[in-house]
């Protein structure tokens, strides 16, 4: 039992980590129909830039002073980098090619993603880098099961990013605007929403979610490598397709399944072969239902 | 004109500051506590300075201001097509085939070897042409078939002594299988829905390979692959024959030839068939096509098997070369190099995926000090070449007429 609940704690910080990168896929999907490949890259990056900042207040020796200061840091101008990246990524590799044929933008995104990720390895260098680790030893016991205080950070941290996410989209006039994007192109342009405007900021929000991720990830296993953005990030799209493609409710709780069915597929049936549960589980959702779990209408055209 | 030169300077202007911002974060800011500027300076002006010439020479052949170079260019192609026009094809064929006969007597080891590898990834590339650029569905997973090819070649060869003439067509014929498994689920979607789950399935063999221990030997590989045997005929004491062992490189190679040769013909016969042309109507419009009569699913399931058949037989001349075969060889990152050489060389067309691939294959090599540079290099020729050129170096040859294509 104890075992179980552990294990439930763990899929529950790896769930919502896969949730805010599924995130992005899902909103990007939504305005713009289109796989965004080079997503998992952004992941990496915000974990690359997460242990630059983090490692510079160290070497200042801020970090015993403020740690709430640099990982505020940290976090912030993570985030901002990846949003900055994300907004030319679209305006080089996506605008150009939106009227073109899918296999094209496809191409052109599979592209900027070997690009971005190869970019990081020659401006980063080949080997893991480490995380500052003197931040958050420990954590609370109760009875056997313990719970550290980064997996606490890591849980209120993505709960509140998903909070603010859902208020932004479902309260706000901008996130009224990008539904509208995502329904009708044209109609919405007629009322003066600006298309590209809006797509820019989609990318610029799902780059930055991802971007968080990638820091907590850092930190949660204590080292980031370039590539490490491949694998987390088809796991989140499948974590999408399971939620249904283009809701924005569905990736969250299709991130947490997905983290779930990963921890307890590693804990109860075998570790080696962790990363196939959630292959698996995407191509049984393609199969039996690709509108996935509360996904609405989908067109011919887009399955 | 004017006007277009101004936006297009703007764009570029906008670009390049944007790159330096993304630049100064990653290389300017250290553990240490220092922030530097230099290196990151340096390594745009670089930048700048290579992409600046690219583009005034972009600029200024728009402009026509190249007329200079571009004429003459033009009189050189029209001479020589001029003096190609004359022969027959075969005849074309017939030199291209002799210079690959004498190829690795001309050349050394090190040529060779290249070649070889030239030749193995002609045969993949063509494989993912039918794939890609005949049925249009974007496969990200291909090299899987390649690894189930070697693999059945090593562990056979390996665990139970079989030859290869008599794996060969068993490579291919798991590889077939395995790509119906892959594609029985995967063909009721389309596009990018395809692409991510053959992605994964990609992924499941690559991990397979890697933690199946009885059978593979997990990640540290198969040793000890027998290479390519044939019997020669001996006429020493009455008539016998003997075991040859191809070890060396020069006879291998005329066996990758025949290879390739045998994938070309396939491919091209296969292109300009009935099935060939079900192919394009699938990847020009699947519903008009189901209209018009094509069973789409078979022929989708048809395209995956074929382009699966010929990754296997590649996989396992593959297997018989190196003599060694592990996960490694058959990573994502093999997938996309494959899909770069077709898209670089124009999806569809046999001669651009045969220029494509030398171009991937062997420029590396006369490059090798921009070795690190190889896959930064390739993401970016993906992106360009959809940029500006879909149909790539050598655009395919359309079968037929389009109605909306005047006479």
């Amino acid at each position: 039992m104890e075992y179980f609940i552990q294990q439930l704690i763990n899929g529950l910080t790896l769930g919502g980590v896969y949730a805010l990168i599924a995130l992005g896929y899902t909103m990007v999907y939504g305005v713009i129909q289109l796989i965004n490949f080079a997503h998992g890259e952004f992941f990496a990056a915000g974990g690359y830039m997460g242990v630059i900042v983090l490692s510079y207040f160290a070497g200042l020796g801020y970090m015993e002073t403020h740690p709430v200061f640099c990982l505020t840091a940290s976090f912030a101008l993570s985030m901002a980098f990846c949003a900055y990246l994300a907004i030319g990524v679209e305006k080089i590799a996506y605008k150009p090619l939106r009227k073109e044929s899918r296999l094209a933008a496809l191409l052109s995104a599979l592209g900027m993603s070997i690009f971005l990720s190869n970019g990081l390895m020659l401006t980063q260098g080949v080997y893991d880098k480490a995380y500052p680790s003197e931040l958050f030893q420990g954590g609370l016991s109760f009875g056997l099961v313990t719970v550290s205080y980064l997996q606490m950070l890591i849980v209120c941290l993505t709960g509140a990013l998903l909070v603010g996410l859902n208020i932004l989209v479902f309260k706000t006039k901008i996130g009224m605007a990008m539904r509208a994007t995502a329904q009708d192109k044209t109609m919405s342009a007629l009322v003066s929403i600006s298309s590209n405007r809006i797509i820019s900021l989609t990318f610029a929000i799902g780059a930055g979610l991802a971007a968080a991720a990638g820091i907590m990830v850092g930190l949660y296993y204590g080292s980031v490598r370039y590539d490490m953005g491949f694998v987390p990030g088809i796991k989140a799209f499948a974590a999408a397709v399971l939620g249904g493609i283009g809701n924005i409710t569905g990736a969250m709780v299709g991130g947490l399944i997905i983290g779930m069915v990963e921890i307890f597929g590693a804990g109860y049936l075998s570790g080696e072969y962790k990363d196939v549960f959630a292959f698996i589980i995407l191509i049984a959702v393609l199969y039996f239902k690709p509108t996935g779990i509360m996904g609405e209408n989908i067109d011919d055209t887009r399955v | 004109m004017i006007q277009e030169f101004k936006k297009i300077w703007k764009q570029y202007a906008i670009g390049m500051l944007w790159l330096l911002g993304l630049l100064w974060p990653l290389l300017g800011i250290h553990p240490d506590g220092t922030l530097t500027f230099q290196k990151t300076f340096t390594v745009w002006l670089y930048i700048l300075a290579g992409t600046l010439v690219c583009l005034f020479v972009y600029v200024a052949n728009q402009g026509g201001q190249l007329r200079f170079i571009t004429t003459p260019v033009d009189g050189v192609k029209k001479s020589i097509s001029l003096f190609v026009k004359p022969f027959p094809r075969w005849v074309w064929f017939v030199v291209i085939f002799v210079l690959a006969v004498i190829y690795p007597q001309i050349t050394g080891r090190y040529a060779t070897d290249v070649a070889i590898n030239v030749l193995l990834y002609i045969c993949l590339g063509l494989g993912l042409n039918v794939v890609v650029g005949l049925a249009g569905m974007l496969d990200l997973g291909y090299i899987a078939f390649y690894g189930v090819g070697a693999y059945t070649y090593a562990v056979l060869n390996v665990t139970y002594g079989v030859g290869f003439w008599f794996c060969l067509p068993l490579a291919a014929v798991f590889a077939t299988i395995a790509g119906c498994i892959v594609g029985y689920p995967t063909l009721r979607m389309r596009g990018d829905y395809l692409a991510i789950v053959t992605l994964g399935f990609g992924e499941i063999v690559r991990i397979v390979l890697n933690n199946w221990m009885e059978l593979t030997n997990g990640p540290n590989g198969i040793l000890g692959v027998k290479p390519v045997s044939i019997l020669i005929p001996v006429f020493e004491n009455g008539f016998s024959f003997e075991i040859f062992w191809v070890k060396k490189l020069q006879f291998f190679y005329y066996f990758a030839l025949a290879l390739a040769i045998l994938v070309i013909i396939g491919v091209h016969r296969l292109n300009y068939s009935r099935i060939g042309r079900a192919w394009e109507s699938i990847r020009e419009d699947e519903t008009a096509a189901e209209l018009m009569g094509v069973n789409t699913f078979i022929y989708k399931l048809l395209a995956y098997a074929m382009g699966a058949f010929f990754a296997g037989l590649a996989g396992a001349f593959f297997a018989a070369r190196m003599r060694f075969v592990s996960p490694e060889s058959f990573t994502f990152l093999e997938s996309a190099m494959v899909l770069c050489m077709v898209v670089l060389g124009g999806m569809g067309s046999i001669p651009g995926i045969m220029l494509g691939v030398v171009a991937l294959i062997a420029l590396p090599e006369v490059l090798r000090d921009f070795e690190s540079y190889r896959m930064l290099i390739f993401g970016a020729t993906m992106i360009i070449m959809m940029l500006f050129r879909p149909a790539g170096l050598i655009p395919a040859q359309r079968v037929g007429k389009r109605s909306e294509e005047k006479e």
